[in-house]
This record gives structure tokens, sequence and C-alpha cells, in this order.
């Protein structure tokens, strides 16, 4: 058995580092030794999208990515999304259009949206359906998730 | 677990040969992970590859031919105008495996590797005539990728072996390549069929083909009564009746809950027909 491996990385900007072992996902450190619990685990096994966040400014299911495979990657998760208590759009969006109700699939979807409009800023509503086909949501039938998303996307490109 | 970060592939190789227990290499690890995480292995040595410098490249070489490197993603191959442009049929099957966030890791090397006969990008590389480095104890090698997958989860490398690089021969005028699946939903399932086919046009007429088939026998297969059915024709109907003939005559398929083995038989004539017309229209520059 492997002793626990030193990694350091960026979390929202943030230098961390942690001790973990190497069987140890990136969804487990982050809410079991960085206490960042925002990102959710729903299967496990890369099906749901819930653990999703950015490496290196792409998506990825932290469940299917080791915490030692992050070591000097710069990690994005739903608590970099809100700049101190000012919501970002799309966060607004979602509390308005009523896009969540559990809440469990929330913030893997935020952040998989948030990727998408930056890449594209105009997506249709084809785009945007297949872009988070890997984000399931059991509660809200996905419809006002889609057209809060569109809706932000739109207050966001008036706002550029 | 003994977790390995090798900066070569001779290291890499070394690490797996001597090793006492399971060993797996980690490329995107969306069918490693997943095997460790429903407890179905968790390997004594696992080496990540994706530290080897060049793994992340896409190449074209000066005679027009590709290579990818074993850490290129899925995601990384769709953004590559010029590669998507050479071999879209490549590229639309690699596309369809998993979701937005698989495609951010997934590699087509873990796909033939893992040895799902289902596997996606698969049928693809084979039908694109793909050939793989194979680096091990005993040197190095050129592989076709048909000769990889030897049976469900199984293939032909050796202890100590892994693949290096993989390569994709330069793209001739008026050549396409297509590929198509059925699954039940839209979007996130596992193939019932899968077919590839690459083709090359000359006044119309099909001079060379390649056909392959996922998702109907124990591994992906690549078919040469399929390709005989349609190199000389136009794709006229008769050809085409043919080709699914041969695509059917070619499956030896399970029979499970996601299709009977009458329905992948089936299916398997329709989605020849289907996938061969596209990768005609798109030699044809349609
Ligand atoms: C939610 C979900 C959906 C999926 N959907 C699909 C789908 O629609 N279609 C599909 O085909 N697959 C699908 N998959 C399976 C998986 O994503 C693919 O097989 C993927 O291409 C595996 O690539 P990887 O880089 O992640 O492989 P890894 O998990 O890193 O490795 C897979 C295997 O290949 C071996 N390996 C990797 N690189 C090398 C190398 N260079 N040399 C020798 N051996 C090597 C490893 O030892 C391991 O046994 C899905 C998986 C998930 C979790
Ligand atoms: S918890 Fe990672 S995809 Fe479901
Ligand atoms: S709000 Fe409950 S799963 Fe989406």
């Amino acid at each position: 058995m492997m002793s626990n491996i030193h990694v350091t990385a960026k979390v929202n900007g943030d230098d961390v580092e942690f001790l973990c072992d190497p069987r140890e996902t990136l969804l487990d450190v982050l809410r079991d030794r960085l206490n960042l619990t925002g990102t959710k685990e729903g299967c496990g096994t890369g099906d749901c999208g819930a653990c999703t966040v950015t490496i290196e400014d792409r998506l990825v299911c932290s469940c299917l990515m080791l915490g030692v495979e992050a070591s000097g990657k710069s990690i994005e998760t739903i608590e970099g999304m809100a700049k101190g208590d000012k919501l970002h759009p799309l966060q607004k969006k979602f509390v308005e259009h009523a896009a969540l109700q559990c809440g469990i699939c929330t913030p893997g979807i935020l952040v998989a949206a948030k990727n998408l409009l930056e890449k594209n800023p105009d997506p249709n509503e084809e785009q945007v359906r297949y872009w988070l086909a890997g984000n399931l949501c059991r509660c809200t039938g996905y419809d006002k998730i889609i057209r809060a998303v569109l809706d932000a996307a739109k207050e966001m490109r008036e706002a550029s | 677990m003994n977790y390995h970060t090798p900066s070569n592939f001779l290291d890499a190789s070394e690490i797996a040969a001597n090793s006492v227990g399971q060993i797996r290499f980690l490329a995107g690890g969306t069918d490693v992970l997943v095997q460790m995480r429903s407890d179905i292995l968790t390997p004594d040595d696992l080496i990540d590859i994706k530290h080897i410098q060049g793994v992340k490249d896409i190449t074209q070489n000066n005679d027009g031919s590709w290579t990818l490197g074993i850490g290129v993603s899925g995601a990384e191959m769709s953004e590559h105008a010029e590669f998507k442009k050479a071999w879209p049929g490549l590229v639309e099957a690699t596309d369809l495996i998993g979701s937005t966030q698989i495609q951010g890791r997934a590699t087509i090397v873990g796909n033939l590797c893992n040895g799902s006969p289902a596997a996606d990008s698969v049928p693809a590389q084979i039908a694109a005539g793909a050939t793989v480095s194979v680096i091990g104890p005993s040197g190095e090698r050129t592989e076709k990728v048909e000769n990889i997958p030897t049976g469900p989860s199984k293939t032909s490398l050796k202890k100590g072996e892994l693949i290096s690089a993989v390569h994709i021969p330069a793209r001739e005028k008026n050549a396409g390549d297509a590929y198509l699946r059925f699954i039940p939903r839209t979007e996130m399932d596992i193939a019932v069929v899968g077919c590839a086919v690459s083709l090359r046009l000359d006044n119309g007429i099909i001079t060379d083909a390649r056909v392959a088939l996922g998702a109907v026998a124990p591994t992906v297969l690549l078919v040469d009564e399929c390709a005989q059915a349609i190199i000389g024709t136009k794709l006229d109907k008769a050809a085409l009746k043919k080709l699914a003939q041969a695509a059917e005559k070619a499956c030896n398929p399970i029979d499970d809950k996601r299709g009977t083995i009458e329905f992948r038989t089936d299916i398997a004539g329709v989605l020849a027909v289907r996938t061969a017309k596209k990768a005609y229209d798109r030699a044809q520059g349609k």
C-alpha cells in the first residue's frame, strides 16, 4: 500500500495543497479534504454530471478523475461562480425561472452551462440540450433549466 | 495501489512488465475509474501516461497522414478543424462517446484497449485504416487497429506492452468516411449496432472501401464482403442490397435486453446502407 501523495493545485484561483490516497477521486478530495461541498455526488460513475467541475477550462466529471491527477492543474468549482454576494447571471436566472427543486444537480448544471456560454455565447435550444445531456435532473423536467440558460445567455450578450 | 507517472513510454512499459499484480494504464480514466469505483477492479499498479511528452498532440505529417497522441481527448479531436475535415466519420464516432464531460477526458486508445465490442470509435478507426505503434519489452512494432481487440475486454497486447501513438492515413481526394450507431435514445447510450464506412471514388465509381461493424460480434469486425459488395459500383440499388446482405451475414451478436439477435442483425444491414450513403455523399463533397 502506498502512502498519501502530496498534491498542489489551484482551485477557483487559490493555491491549494493536500495529501491524498492515490485511489481517491477529485470529487472526494474537493468535498472531504478541501471542504468544498458545493460539488455533489450523484452516481459516482460518470452518468449524472452532479460532480461536474472544470480542469483547465475543460468540463469533467470529478468522480471520474483522481485527486492526484489534479497536480499542477487549475480547477473551477461552483464555489468560484458568484463573486462575493453577487450571483452569476446564470445563478440569478435559475432562481428567477425556478430551474431547481432539490438542488442536487444544480451546481453541476451551472458549471456546465457557464462553460458552454464561454465557448458559445449564443447557443440555440438544441445545442443547450445536447451540451447538458450528461447532467441528469430528477426534479425539474429540464424545461425550466433550458429556459434559464437561454435567458441568461441573452442577458449576458446584451450586457457585453 | 501504486500510482506512477512515467515521463516516457519505455519507463511506462517497464513498470507494467515488472508489476507482480494487475496493471492499468490511465488515459482519460472514463473506463478505469468506473471499474475502480464499482469495485470491478482496483489495479495494483496504475500507470498515468499523460505526463509523457507529446501525448496531447495532433500532427499532420509531410505525406498528409496524421499522428494522434494517446492522450488526445474526444473534445480535442472535434475542435481540430483540419483533422475533422479530413476524417469526419472518425470524429463523429468519437464524439458519440458519452457526454460533454466524458468528451473532456476520453481517448480513442482507451476506447480501443478497453475492448468493448460496442466501442464507438473503433469501427471508424478500422474503416479509416488506422494503425497503432506498440511499445513493449521486445521493442516497438506497428499493428493494425483491427488486430488489437481479441474479445470482450481482451486485447492482443502482451504484458508490458502499450500503445504509444495512433496513425491515420492521409485522406485521398474524392474520399469520405462516416459512422452511424443505433441506440434506443438520442444521447448517452451504448450502441446496439455501430457501422463505419470509408470509401474512395473515381468518377462516381467506388474504387476502395472499408466497412466495419460494431456490437454484432465479440469484437468489432472489418467485413471484407461488405466492401466487395460496393467496390466497382456507384452505390446503386443492387449494390446496396448486396451490402446489406453481407452485413447481416457477418453478424454473430448476443441476445440481450438492448436488442435480440434478429433485431441486431436486421439493423446491421440497415445501418450499413445508410452509412455507406453518407460516406458516398461526403466523398462527392456533398
Ligand atoms: C457515462 C459514460 C458514458 C460512456 N459512453 C460511451 C459511449 O457512448 N460509447 C463508447 O464507446 N464508450 C462509452 N463510454 C466508455 C469510455 O468513455 C470509452 O471507452 C473511452 O473512450 C475510454 O477512454 P479513456 O481514455 O477514458 O480510457 P481509460 O479508462 O483511461 O482506459 C481504458 C482501458 O484502456 C487501457 N489503455 C488506455 N490507454 C492505453 C494505451 N496507450 N496502451 C494500452 N492500453 C491503454 C487501460 O489500461 C484501460 O484498460 C462511456 C463511459 C462513461 C463513464
Ligand atoms: S457523480 Fe460524477 S457523474 Fe454522477
Ligand atoms: S433539482 Fe433535483 S435533481 Fe435537479
